[in-house]
């Protein structure tokens, strides 16, 4: 009765917000990295996730996949501090709580997300898109006297190699391919070292090949850290590998190895089966 | 995280600026701090290299305006922010001056009292507390930045907040310039109502019509001009200037990268809004005269115009587009005075339809067509 006081004064009480530049906020000593729990929004009347639970380890590469309408991105924007939910908890680690900080803390806290269109910076050259997205001081005061030195530049040049664009660095990037932004967009998600990364439909309008080198990709950067794609093209799911959860009306069908979830007949009903 | 090396700002400042640059400022430095001035004050009136009062003042005018117009740019062209209010900035810097030059009146006013003859007028028997300590210089200046930069950083705060944006952003500011008009006209309001202030006389202990004070204030209002470039020049090349580019193209982009563009957008808000309240203060001495007009909405669709035919998003482009706009403005308004209020909206429509980067991205283009030629 006694000692319980003083052991909750002994543990620190978790910042409800990261500072703007603070990284790798995410506490994941239980292995799981993102928490939905019983997630509800509605538009107008209609329940665009229903209840929605869902939980990410870790490491771990997870596809999303299901018709249009099942909630996909309506998922993505309440984990991104887009949209708030009606109700439910989203957590990012132990001690985040994702429905109370702004789209600037949770991108500073750690979530990365590529948008289904590609949304880079058009007026701005390849090499200043990727020195926004770089990890380093958000505010504003800050930016005002930022000088690169030579460690971010060396990092730009790593990933202007990785995404292939070396040679793209003082061009416009609204002058790069459909492709090209993709992979300037992925670029602009690495160079902010996310712990969690989002990708939405990673894949759209790319060519084979793209796809193939966008998969090879994928894989290889989730060893680093935890990514849930949201995929129409079950092809480039099967390629990734990985857990794969299948949503319906804004909730959870079905969950497990794309070939079991391909074999579940509920899931043949409302999705594959069309 | 380890900071960059920082190098030196006055390094950083004069990097921001390409050569070109510094050499066409150095030009017009020396034009309006030493051979206009000079040619004025030291060459007898009948002289053909003589400087006649009108082009100091109309000069002196212009150059105002063109702080005003790169302020202008500064949020628009750079940060996407189209503010139809910063008429209003100006006049609060313009009157933070002008209530400094009604105490230099001293007892030389009409009705030969301590009080401003509007007051007198008035039968007020002692000065509104906000009057007071305005009788020094010092002071005033404070008023001129401190009282603009309050009032953008209250409007600012909310308005961003509340992401209030593009054309609702600029209604507002139309009322809200609108509503400080009808404020200033009201007599109660302590700032001499539609008359505002006029009959200056002497500014810092010198005769405001001295041409020796009269050369010093077009100096200052020259080298306010020289400094506003290099400042923004410096800001717009900057990675803040760069994450305020983003923001203009794509707000939501930048804020899921981690930013919070309030803060960009405040800064940016409240260092146009004082510069243009510099620029105001500069103005009242030149024209010797600062009245609610100022406030008027269409003042502030006219700053956005200039900034238009000059060309969105680039230094020089406003400033040309202040000098050029106003040279015609001071033509027309004698030649037809009913005539200029379409003329300008001409301007504006035909400018949006046919030069989206103005008269500088025209004659960029006019170049590198002569050069591919």
């Amino acid at each position: 009765m006694t000692a319980a006081p003083s052991l909750a004064m002994a543990r620190e009480p978790a910042p409800r917000v990261p500072a703007l530049g603070a990284h790798g906020a995410a506490d994941v000593s239980h292995r799981v990295i993102l928490y939905l729990e019983d997630v509800t929004v509605t538009f107008d009347g209609f329940r665009a996730l229903n209840a929605l639970s869902l939980y990410v380890d870790a490491g771990e590469l997870r596809c999303i996949i299901g018709p249009n309408g099942a909630g996909k991105t309506t998922m993505m924007d309440v984990i991104t501090g887009k949209t708030r939910p009606d109700s439910g908890t989203a957590f990012f680690g132990q001690a985040l709580d994702l429905t109370r900080l702004s789209e600037a803390e949770i991108a500073a806290a750690g979530i990365g997300r590529k948008f289904q269109k590609p949304t880079v910076f058009e007026h701005h050259t390849v090499f200043e898109n990727l020195e926004l997205a770089l990890r380093a001081d958000r505010r504003a005061r800050r930016t005002l006297f930022a000088t690169l030195d030579g460690a971010a530049r060396d990092r730009i040049a790593e990933i202007l190699e990785l995404v292939r664009l070396s040679g793209e660095a003082g061009r416009l990037a609204g002058q790069l391919s459909h492709g090209q932004k993709q992979w300037l967009e992925i670029g602009m998600l690495l160079v902010q070292e996310p712990q969690l990364l989002l990708l939405d439909e990673p894949v759209a309008g790319m060519t084979d090949e793209e796809t193939e080198r966008t998969a090879e990709l994928v894989v290889g950067l989730a060893k680093e850290r935890s990514i849930v794609v949201v995929e129409h093209d079950l092809a480039f799911v099967a390629r990734l590998g990985g857990k794969v959860t299948v949503l319906h009306e804004g909730a959870v069908l079905a969950e497990g190895k794309l070939d079991d979830v391909k074999a579940d007949p509920r899931v043949v009903e409302v999705y594959l089966g069309r | 995280m380890t900071p960059a090396p920082r190098q030196p700002i006055v390094l950083r400042l004069l990097a921001a600026t390409p050569r070109a640059g510094w050499l066409a400022l150095g030009a017009f430095a020396l034009t309006a701090l030493v051979v206009v001035p000079g040619l004025y004050l030291f060459t007898p009136p009948g002289s053909p290299l003589h400087v006649p009062d009108h082009v100091l003042t109309v000069g002196g005018k212009i150059m105002c305006y063109a702080i005003v117009a790169v302020a202008m740019d500064l949020i628009w062209g750079y940060a996407g922010i189209l503010s139809l209010g910063q008429g209003l900035f100006f006049a609060l810097g313009g009157y933070a001056f002008g209530m400094y030059l009604m105490r230099g009146i001293g007892r030389d006013g009409v009705y030969q009292s301590d009080l401003p003859d509007f007051m007198v007028f008035l039968d007020w028997k002692a000065l509104p507390w906000f009057w007071r300590g305005t009788d020094h210089l010092a002071w005033a200046l404070a008023l001129v930045i401190g009282v603009p930069a309050l009032v953008a950083v209250l409007f600012g705060a909310f308005a961003f907040r509340s992401r209030i944006k593009g054309v609702y952003f600029s209604i507002i500011t139309q009322a809200l310039t609108y509503a400080a008009m009808l404020l200033f006209f009201r007599n109660e309001t302590g700032f001499g109502g539609n008359n505002g202030f006029t009959d200056f006389k002497r500014i810092a202990g010198f005769s405001i019509v001295a041409p020796g004070t009269r050369a010093t204030l077009f100096a200052l209002t020259a080298a306010a001009l020289a400094g506003t470039l290099v400042l923004v020049r410096f800001v717009v090349t900057s990675k803040y200037g760069r994450v305020l580019a983003a923001i203009r193209d794509s707000e939501e982009r930048v804020r899921f990268l981690g930013y919070d563009p309030l803060w960009y957008k405040l800064l940016a808000w409240t260092l146009a809004a004082v510069l243009c309240a510099i620029a105001g203060a500069l103005y009242v001495p030149h024209v010797g005269i600062i009245n609610p007009s100022e406030m008027s909405p269409a003042s502030s669709i006219e700053i956005a115009i200039w900034v238009a035919v000059g060309g969105r998003g680039t230094l020089l482009g406003p400033v040309l587009g202040a000098a050029l706009v106003n040279l015609a403005k001071s033509w027309f308004t004698v030649a037809f005075p009913q005539l200029w209020v379409f003329f300008l909206g001409a301007i504006f429509v035909l400018v949006t339809l046919y030069l989206p980067d103005g008269v500088l991205g025209l004659g960029r283009r006019v170049l590198r067509r002569g050069v591919s030629a």
